[in-house]
């Protein structure tokens, strides 16, 4: 009983206080830095505390189209977040490849990591990204288990340093 | 698995056009006594990128470092690599507008007249003058748009914030216009082949003059923010010098080649789109440093509303696209009542129309250089090759010779006012 309410007040927090890291792609880049701005004003919703550094981040804005190159540099700033940690897919692009359905491009970032929330558009209006935002927020609060491998029963498959075994 | 398959070779290993060894042979430049202290003889090797806030999206630096000083850079790009080019090869001439957009994407509404404008070339196509009225004057308002946000993203690397929220705020208003006379705030697809999607609506002149009439005290205001801030001129001027010789030979085009005192401009030097009826003038620098680009993006802005004043009290009357119905889709209200308009449509939306074969270049001037677009038609109704020469990628190669033997701040001031956008570079 205890517990529950306490993992109540905890997400409350970590719902109304979002760190998302500095990290823009492409076109969606622009508009994400939009929802910085003061019309839109992120600050609204406590999440306008961007962070450079994915150490002291919890939320990863995948902002524009993925590459086959950018995949691995995305997935190792993805772990290097720490938990609890959510994602958001923002635009065509990163949701499902997008318009571009060809050799350079990861069709959809699901693929190589799990997403919480897909905000659709090409790109988005800064207002679907808050919107999107939003939601990820009654996501957190209604979440118990807060760690996304346990989420997704995606134990074991944390990344593997090459050359440390 | 065995040895031969690249995918058993650990990812940073797999990278071999980049060499991590140090610049050993390298002579030490300078006479500093910094640099003569035999502590600060080691070469060091730092990776910036491809994550990383002042890179401007996803731009890897791997710089050679002398204590704090850059000796050397190397850029490293392909991290947005999205085929839009070979993309393009697989769409007809009227679906690549879409893709070519979103190439630059602060530019969106000068790709789309780039290659619009080489397509026409190739078609032998006349655009009318009020379509080409409308697209100059989208076209500067895009560049406001752009320059704003190189100038709030330049100052945030700088750490000048309140030039975010003011660069976001103003450019805000231009996307205004844009919802409004195309339905969208970015890759709106306003420009069509033979002239642009729509008339503009009612009203929409009068909100640009609002905005004309605001934006003045909006530059001078950002110049009372910047211009007058002691750290904001101590890390612009006199760092990241170019010389006007070296910017030519590295084929630097826009405010950077500007900055450096060649007033080298395509609105002038190539008339196009009736760039030769506006009067305006071409800013240019003295130095060919950081604060020079600055003072050159915003006399350019105030340039800009200019022209577009000038487009919006000459604005022609007439067809806002080609009567050629071969080329343009027919008016929506003639689909009930004529067979041919229908024909004609159900032709250009399924087969699109098809290119006599050639190729061309057309170059236009972006608000980071020259723009070009090559098109290669095969006479089918899809392009047979299509290239962009993009402005961010060519002056790219002039950031280790602004860089060189300055210090990493400076540096990144370097990369802050060289504005480029990485969309464009990788395509």
């Amino acid at each position: 009983m205890l517990t529950t309410r306490l993992d109540k007040v905890l997400n409350w927090g970590r719902a109304n206080a979002i760190f998302p890291a500095t990290f823009g792609l492409a076109c969606c880049a622009i508009e994400m830095m939009s929802v910085v701005s003061p019309r839109y004003d992120i600050a609204r919703f406590g999440a306008e505390a961007m962070r450079a550094s994915p150490r002291q981040a919890d939320m990863l804005i995948l902002s524009g189209r993925v590459s086959i190159k950018m995949a691995p540099v995305v997935r190792r700033l993805y772990d290097q977040m720490l938990e609890p940690k959510w994602v958001v897919s923002m635009g065509a692009c990163s949701s499902s490849g997008g318009m571009f359905s060809n050799y350079a491009v990861v069709q959809g970032a699901d693929k190589f990591l799990p997403v919480d929330v897909y905000v659709p558009g090409c790109p988005p209006r800064p207002e679907a990204l808050i919107y999107g935002i939003m939601k990820l927020q009654d996501k957190i609060m209604g979440d118990k288990a807060m760690g996304w491998r346990e989420r997704y029963q995606a134990e074991g498959t944390g990344e593997v340093e090459p050359g440390i075994a | 698995m065995t040895d031969q398959d690249p995918l058993a070779v650990p990812y940073r290993e797999r990278e071999r056009s980049v060499t991590m060894e140090r610049m050993g042979d390298q002579p030490v430049s300078g006479t500093d006594a910094l640099l003569e202290d035999e502590r600060h003889e080691e070469l060091f090797t730092l990776n910036i990128g491809p994550h990383h806030p002042a890179t401007h999206g996803v731009l890897r630096l791997l710089t050679t470092l002398e204590g704090e000083v850059v000796r050397d850079i190397k850029p490293i790009v392909g991290y947005v690599h999205t085929g839009i080019e070979k993309s393009c090869e697989d769409q007809q001439y009227w679906k690549v507008i879409t893709f070519v957009e979103r190439m630059d994407y602060l530019a969106y509404y000068f790709n789309a007249t780039a290659y619009c404008m080489s397509v026409e070339r190739l078609l032998d196509e006349e655009v009318p003058p009020r379509a080409q009225y409308l697209r100059v004057i989208h076209m500067e308002l895009n560049r406001i748009a752009s320059h704003l946000f190189a100038l709030a993203t330049g100052a945030l690397d700088l750490g000048a914030i309140t030039m975010l929220w003011w660069g976001c705020r103003d450019r805000d208003l231009v996307l205004d216009l844009f919802e409004m006379s195309s339905g969208q705030r970015m890759h709106p697809r306003y420009i069509q082949v033979g002239g642009v999607f729509e008339d503009i609506p009612p009203g929409w002149e009068k909100k640009v003059r609002e905005f004309l009439a605001i934006m003045p005290t909006r530059l001078d205001q950002y110049e009372d923010l910047l211009d007058r801030n002691e750290i904001w001129l101590e890390r612009l001027k006199g760092t990241g010098v170019i010389s006007q010789e070296r910017a030519l030979e590295l084929g630097v085009t826009g405010p950077l080649l500007r900055a450096t005192g060649h007033p080298w401009d395509l609105r002038k030097a190539m008339p196009y789109s009736s760039y030769e009826q506006f009067e305006f003038d071409v800013p240019v620098g003295h130095f060919g440093d950081n604060y020079d680009r600055f003072k050159v993006r915003m006399d350019e802005m105030r340039e800009s509303l200019k022209i577009v004043e000038q487009g919006l009290d000459g604005l022609p009357e007439g067809r806002y696209i080609t009567s050629n119905r071969k080329v343009a889709l027919p008016p929506r209200h003639e689909l009930a009542t004529s067979m041919e308009a229908l024909i004609h449509h159900f032709k250009l939306v399924t087969e699109g129309f098809r290119v006599p074969p050639g190729e061309t270049y057309v170059a236009i001037e972006s608000p980071r250089g020259e723009l070009g677009c090559y098109v290669l038609a095969d006479g089918s109704a899809k392009p047979a090759r299509l290239h962009m020469r993009d402005p961010s990628f060519v002056n790219l190669q002039s950031l280790p010779d602004m860089a060189r033997d300055s210090l990493i701040a400076d540096f990144i001031a370097c990369v802050a006012m060289l504005d480029p956008i990485l969309g464009g570079i990788d395509r």
